[in-house]
């Protein structure tokens, strides 16, 4: 009833609209921004310190804005810690896990979602069962695996074991479900084999949902600690993340300065990612989470 | 056309050719099924049997002198204190965390499905941001943060509170990693809340407006009841996450102070850094099961009347 008594908006009126609006939402705008600003302050402080003398950084009460801004904390990163080994180690492990997983859930998800075939519910079950097993409940067991492969601390220890995942199964199994028979009926008449049609017909149709996937593998790949962790045993071989947690923990764990560049030599690269690849990640967690 | 001419070769040699299609799906399954077996199964089983042996790290080059101990190693890990602990210390993370994010991931997604579409875009990466960081990484900018003479600390003293030194007392240590935790996790469940409002038809909204309902009994009635399997299937992502919190004790307070922060997948890394790896094992299949058991729960609770 209220609804249908209220006033139509008659052209003098349309200035007030922006004013209306101001009213309805600025103030949860506000909030927003306060809380906000809040939220990404660890960052601020972190960018921050990273940049502070050591003297500086230990200061009581602690000084918002560096006074002497120096870059020491990252050369330490780079000439007295192995910053070059521990980048380049995470960088070869996320790229081939990605490259992996690009190309092999789509080859999962196309049989999947388009091929019948004997078998295919134990696959759906493999894929089901490894969504569902948290990796606390198989790290012990994996390393016994790895180590009596020969394979501990070894790049193969720390990228085969996620060279398929099912988040990506699942996501290209869905998408290609979605590409139409026809396309490949018609391709089927021309004489092409599975082989082609897959590589000439499924592949190049796939760009969006591999963007995703490879947003998603990149980021978990870059983040993932408790896998590295067991299975990398040498400064040589070490990931970001595990080489900051162990100089985070052992004698060096009040260096905060240094501590502080090298988190921030892990997040800019993924934030950097974030901030112009937003809408994939966005997606990302939206297609597999609501599924 | 195209249908014919197939149902003409399936006529010819039906069998030969479904055959032939099975080989090549699963060649096109392969990679993922040698990972699976290789990499999940073996290890899944091996994990299994591993929990009724006395196996250790030792073992590894004498295999043969690992023996069956039977339940051994579960009457152990129903017999430490240790252990009880860590159980208690992640039950409390999830019971606690996960309604507290949820209303908080819950507030911002209604918040920004309305208004201006640049602007909450921006809000959303704000609050997204923390998400994609790493997790050992914000851990150790939160310790700075949280440290006796930390920023918190420094903030609180403006306002005249002397704060606790929160990662040293074993009342504040758990709180203080369970906000950092909420803060890094709060976005995954915003993005998904608002997938899920955007699938709520407005005409129902407006229909309860015009009824008489109020913003807030239009939310309570309307929205969240329809929001019901989005918020299931959230609670489901996040108390599985939560159950296996391992990264911030390891990093901000290596389980102490006196075991307070110890959980139960840390519990699980510590004896496996002993080398005991038929303990570790049994520990990691009780936690596998309780995550398996709190998610079908969560299903049948949650979407009981549905």
């Amino acid at each position: 009833m209220t609804a249908m008594t209220q006033p139509v908006d008659v052209p003098e009126n349309r200035p007030s609209l922006w004013n209306r609006f101001l009213k309805a939402r600025g103030p949860v705008y506000c909030v927003l921004a306060v809380i906000g600003v809040v939220w990404i302050f660890p960052f601020v402080w972190m960018a921050l310190g990273s940049v502070k003398t050591q003297r500086e950084i230990l200061a009581i009460p602690p000084k918002l804005l560096p006074e002497h801004a120096t870059l020491e904390n990252f050369t330490k990163w780079f000439q007295e810690l192995n910053f070059g080994s521990y980048f380049s180690n995470s960088l070869i492990v996320a790229v081939i896990t990605v490259l992996g997983n690009i190309v092999f859930c789509s080859m999962v998800g196309y049989a999947l979602a388009k091929m019948k075939f004997a078998g295919k519910n134990i696959v759906f079950g493999a894929v089901m069962v490894t969504l569902m097993v948290p990796s606390v409940a198989t790290f012990v067991p994996l390393f016994v695996v790895v180590s009596n492969m020969g394979l501990s601390n070894t790049y193969a220890a720390l990228i085969l074991p996620f060279l398929t995942q099912p988040i990506g199964v699942f996501l290209m199994r869905q998408f290609i479900a979605g590409i139409p028979d026809a396309l490949m009926e018609a391709a089927r008449i021309d004489g092409a084999g599975e082989l082609r049609i897959f590589f000439q017909i499924i592949l190049p149709q796939c760009g969006p949902a591999m963007a995703t996937l490879a947003i998603l593998t990149f980021l978990s790949s870059w983040n993932n600690f408790l896998w590295p962790l067991v299975a990398a045993q040498t400064d040589d071989m070490y990931t970001l993340p595990v080489a900051l947690s162990l100089y985070s923990t052992g004698q060096n764990a009040t260096n905060y300065s240094v501590l502080l560049a090298g988190a921030v030599l892990i997040i800019t690269p993924i934030l950097l990612l974030f901030v112009f690849l937003q809408r994939y990640f966005i997606q990302g967690v939206a297609m597999t989470g609501i599924k | 056309m195209g249908k014919r001419a197939r149902r003409g070769a399936e006529g010819g040699c039906n069998g030969a050719l479904s055959r032939r299609q099975a080989l090549i799906a699963w060649g096109f399954c392969l990679p993922f099924v040698l990972v699976f077996g290789v990499f999940m199964l073996v290890p899944l089983l091996s994990s299994m049997g591993m929990s009724f042996t006395d196996i250790t790290s030792r073992d590894l080059r004498t295999p043969f002198n690992v023996n069956i101990v039977g339940f051994d190693n579960y009457v152990t890990l129903l017999t430490d204190p240790r252990f009880h602990k860590a159980l208690l210390t992640t039950a409390i993370f999830v019971i606690v965390g996960l309604p507290i994010t949820i209303a908080i991931a819950m507030a911002f997604a209604v918040a920004l499905n309305k208004g201006l579409k640049h602007l909450n875009a921006f809000f959303r990466a704000v609050f997204y941001a923390p998400v994609v960081a790493s997790v050992v990484a914000v851990s150790v900018v939160w310790r700075y943060i949280l440290q006796d003479d930390g920023l918190l600390n420094s903030l609180l003293a403006v306002f005249g509170i002397d704060g606790p030194d929160w990662l040293h007392d074993t009342r504040f240590a758990l709180p203080a990693l369970m906000i950092m935790t909420i803060w890094r996790n709060m976005g995954t469940l915003m993005i998904i809340f608002l997938a899920g409002l955007q699938a709520i038809p407005t005409e129902l909204k407006e229909a309860a407006a015009v009824d008489g309902a109020g913003k807030w009994r239009t939310f309570t009635s309307i929205t969240l009841p329809l929001m019901k399997p989005t918020i299931l299937l959230g609670a489901v992502l996040i108390s599985v996450a939560y159950l296996q919190f391992f990264e911030e004790s390891f990093v901000m307070t290596q389980g102490g102070p006196l075991d307070s922060t110890l959980s139960a997948a840390y519990y699980v890394y510590q004896q496996f850094g002993f080398g005991r790896y038929g303990i570790a094992s049994a520990a990691s299949w009780v936690l596998f099961i309780i995550i398996a058991v709190v998610s079908v729960l969560q299903f049948r609770i949650l979407g009981s009347d549905e």
